[in-house]
């Protein structure tokens, strides 16, 4: 009876190893890897507020990342078969939901990359963590993720409120805005940029006079322009904390009742490229805001961003260079690891410094899987100075990766 | 008081939008019993509208603010008897579904054109500055924007009770049985009448292109206060729909200042004093109740 038992372990194990080792004729025998492929899966907005800044370039910018690792291993890499997988969210967390298992499971997706909108993308970390598999997110803005909601398979990869707060906040007040109006879409990412905006203007010896929530979203803002300079004290800076469309309305109608003439600058919590695009570069001209990166930063940022545009037509946002540089480092950590096996993959991320296209001076802190980096604060060029299209931005400052984020939460159990 | 009176004159501007979409709606609805929930979509397409003229055929603001209210008001027409009119007999269900849908095939037929991103416009020159009203500065194109607006009511107010199409148009719109009986042909105004309604938000399209955000949703965010409005001032009179525009645009304005500490209630202020409105007098301020048919 015993003999028969150790027969047939013995059997099913030479039948799991056989069915293991079973990829083509080119298989070495030993691949480790679920059906002798490797996907990544880009879940994001196709459709509504986000599909510029990040969207389907996104998926464009992972299909580059995915040549240019075949390209550097050519017959060595763990697997040149490797694809893409994407899917449109909508900015809505039931579909974010539904949409990460079926990339999980039915696409047989290893790494789920993007997934903007912090409601969607804290459900997707939590999908993550019920499947064992890796979870990228690169446009979600929420701390959460790397703190109540932090699990083994999540990183937070691009930036957070808190880069974009204190950058701004503080630099802002650093360099001479000491008297605040703020204004926030009232949802959880307006209400959360707004206490750390104001943590870090009161951190930085500056004042916030007064604070509004708006409602989201709202296409009139000017009571509010109409208020900030009969504050008392006088605010000499509003901070919006309005984003996508909501920001379009309130600085086309700042320039309308022409704030800056009546000595109130602007500073922004969060903003894309495309959003100064379509804004146009003279409505923003002078304000600041914090970006995760700059195309033409430097020479490795501009030489990317060449081949992006000839990709796409377009030049990059922060967004698209992060998931670039996101699917490069899963793979080559896969390649490392000569697995997908998602905890072998995690284990070979954690701890591990990275300097590429996107990350300067990064580092992915084991602790709460936050990507540390440098981080910049832009200033919008005036009119004259801009030369190139898409080149609206200078940097003023670079936020060193060590003070660029928070120190991991107390609330973060892995 | 100066605060006072800016904030004043602030909501009026904004009240002037949501006056022109109410009148849109209620001629449609009075004349044709059609909830249109496409009106927002009419109104982003004059905004895209104009952006397209400047954009790809540098035809200014002046031009797109007469252009665009004729070729929507024109589309209209078109649409009404193509589509909404052979709805007309069915419960009202069908053409509520049938505007709804309107709005996602227009909204995404512009999206997959220009995208979701917000498109620049420019305030024309002419209008750029501010003028000074006496007791403050306010944004030319603003004041601009107000008066317009209500030149626009007024005109059709006067239309209205001093034309003979206008008295036609305003019996079937208050007793369409009854003007029926007196032998008048009120199914000659129906396109008519729903291509002006078109039209009007065609017109508050352009206007708001240069103070507002310009893309393929701006007119789904609106058109809710909207329904809220003419809801307020009573579905289907016309007198209501205005007055009910201008009195929600100056709500939202005192809310927002004088209810700074307590942005939940500013923010739903509308409804709240359309549920009011609706405990109170159920047919809207100005509304008159419907014999039961």
């Amino acid at each position: 009876m015993r003999r028969t038992a150790g027969v047939a372990a013995a059997s099913a194990a030479v039948l799991l190893a056989a069915g293991c080792g079973g990829g083509g004729p080119s298989g070495s025998g030993d691949s480790k890897l679920t059906d002798d492929k490797i996907v990544l899966g880009v879940l994001n907005d196709q459709s509504g507020v986000y599909a510029d800044a990040s969207g389907k370039n996104s998926v464009k910018a992972v299909e580059m990342a995915i040549a240019d690792f075949k390209a550097k291993y050519g017959d060595k890499a763990v697997t040149t078969n490797i694809s893409v997988e994407s899917a449109d969210h909508q900015n809505k967390p039931d579909i974010a939901n539904t949409k990460a298992a079926e990339l999980y499971d039915r696409k047989g997706v290893d790494a789920i990359l993007d997934v903007p909108t912090s409601s969607a993308a804290l459900k997707v970390a939590d999908v993550a963590k019920a499947k064992k598999k890796l979870y990228f997110n690169i446009t979600g803005a929420t701390t959460d993720l790397t703190g109540k909601a932090c699990n083994k398979y999540t990183f937070h990869y691009a930036y957070d409120t808190y880069m974009l707060a204190h950058g701004t906040g503080t630099a802002a007040t650093q360099e001479g805005a000491k008297n605040w109006y703020i204004v926030y879409p009232d949802y959880a990412f307006g209400q959360d940029m707004e206490k750390k905006f104001s943590a870090a203007v009161e951190g930085a010896g500056g004042k916030v006079v007064a604070k509004d929530a708006t409602p989201f979203p709202n296409d009139n803002f000017s009571t509010f322009l109409l208020k900030a300079p009969t504050l008392n004290p006088k605010p000499d800076t509003l901070g919006t904390m309005q984003a996508g469309g909501d920001l379009v309305n309130l600085v086309k109608q700042y320039n309308e009742f022409k704030l800056r003439d009546k000595g109130v600058g602007l500073a922004v919590g969060l903003m894309f490229l495309t959003d100064i695009h379509s804004l146009t570069p003279a409505a923003l001209a002078g304000t600041t805001y914090t970006d995760a990166w700059y195309w033409n930063f430097d020479k490795q940022n501009r030489e990317w961003a060449d081949r992006f545009l000839k990709e796409t037509g377009t030049r990059p946002t922060f967004a698209h260079a992060a998931n670039y540089s996101a699917a490069t480092q899963y793979l080559e950590a896969a390649q490392s690891a000569g697995t997908d096996d998602a905890d072998t993959v995690v284990k070979e991320l954690e701890g591990k410094e990275i300097n590429d296209v996107f990350l300067r001076n990064g580092k992915i802190r084991a602790e709460d899987h936050r990507v540390l980096h440098d981080a910049y604060l832009a200033q919008v060029k005036p009119q004259a100075e801009v030369t190139e299209d898409w080149d609206y931005v200078k940097v003023v400052k670079t936020i060193p990766a060590a003070e660029a984020f928070a120190s991991p939460s107390a609330e973060c159990k892995m | 008081m100066t605060g006072f009176l800016q904030h004043t004159f602030d909501g009026l501007v904004n009240g002037a939008f949501y006056a022109l979409l109410a009148l849109g709606l209620a001629v449609i609805f009075g004349m044709l019993r059609v909830v249109n929930f496409a009106h927002g979509a009419f109104y982003m397409l004059g905004a895209m509208g104009a952006y397209v003229l400047l954009a790809e055929f540098g035809v200014p603001f002046w031009w797109a603010l007469v252009i665009m209210p004729v070729v929507l008001g024109v589309l209209g027409m078109a649409l009404e008897r193509a589509f909404v009119h052979r709805l007309a007999r069915l419960d009202p269900l069908y053409n509520f579904l049938l505007t709804f849908g309107l709005v996602l095939i227009l909204q995404d037929l512009v999206k997959s054109r220009y995208g979701v991103q917000s498109i620049p416009y420019a305030t024309p020159e002419s209008l750029g500055g501010s003028v000074d009203l006496g007791i403050f500065d306010f944004p030319t194109y603003r004041v601009f924007v107000l008066g317009f607006a209500v030149a626009i009511c007024v005109a059709v107010w006067w239309a209205l009770t001093h034309s003979r199409v206008g008295m036609v148009v305003r019996a079937a719109t208050e007793r369409p049985e009854l003007t029926r009986a007196f032998g008048i042909n009120v199914g000659r105004w129906v396109t008519p009448v729903f291509g002006f309604g078109i039209a009007l938000a065609g017109l508050a399209g352009v206007l708001a292109a240069p103070m507002r955000a310009v893309n393929p949703l701006m007119g789904a965010d609106l058109i809710i206060v909207v329904f809220a409005v003419v809801v307020i001032g009573g579905l289907g009179s016309i007198f209501g729909s205005v007055a009910a525009g201008f009195g929600i645009g100056l709500i939202q304005a005192w809310g927002v200042v004088y209810l700074a500490d307590w942005p939940i209630l500013s923010q739903t202020l509308v409804f709240i004093v359309m549920a009011a409105v609706l405990l109170w007098r159920p047919a809207g301020l100005f509304g008159r109740e419907e014999a039961p048919a």
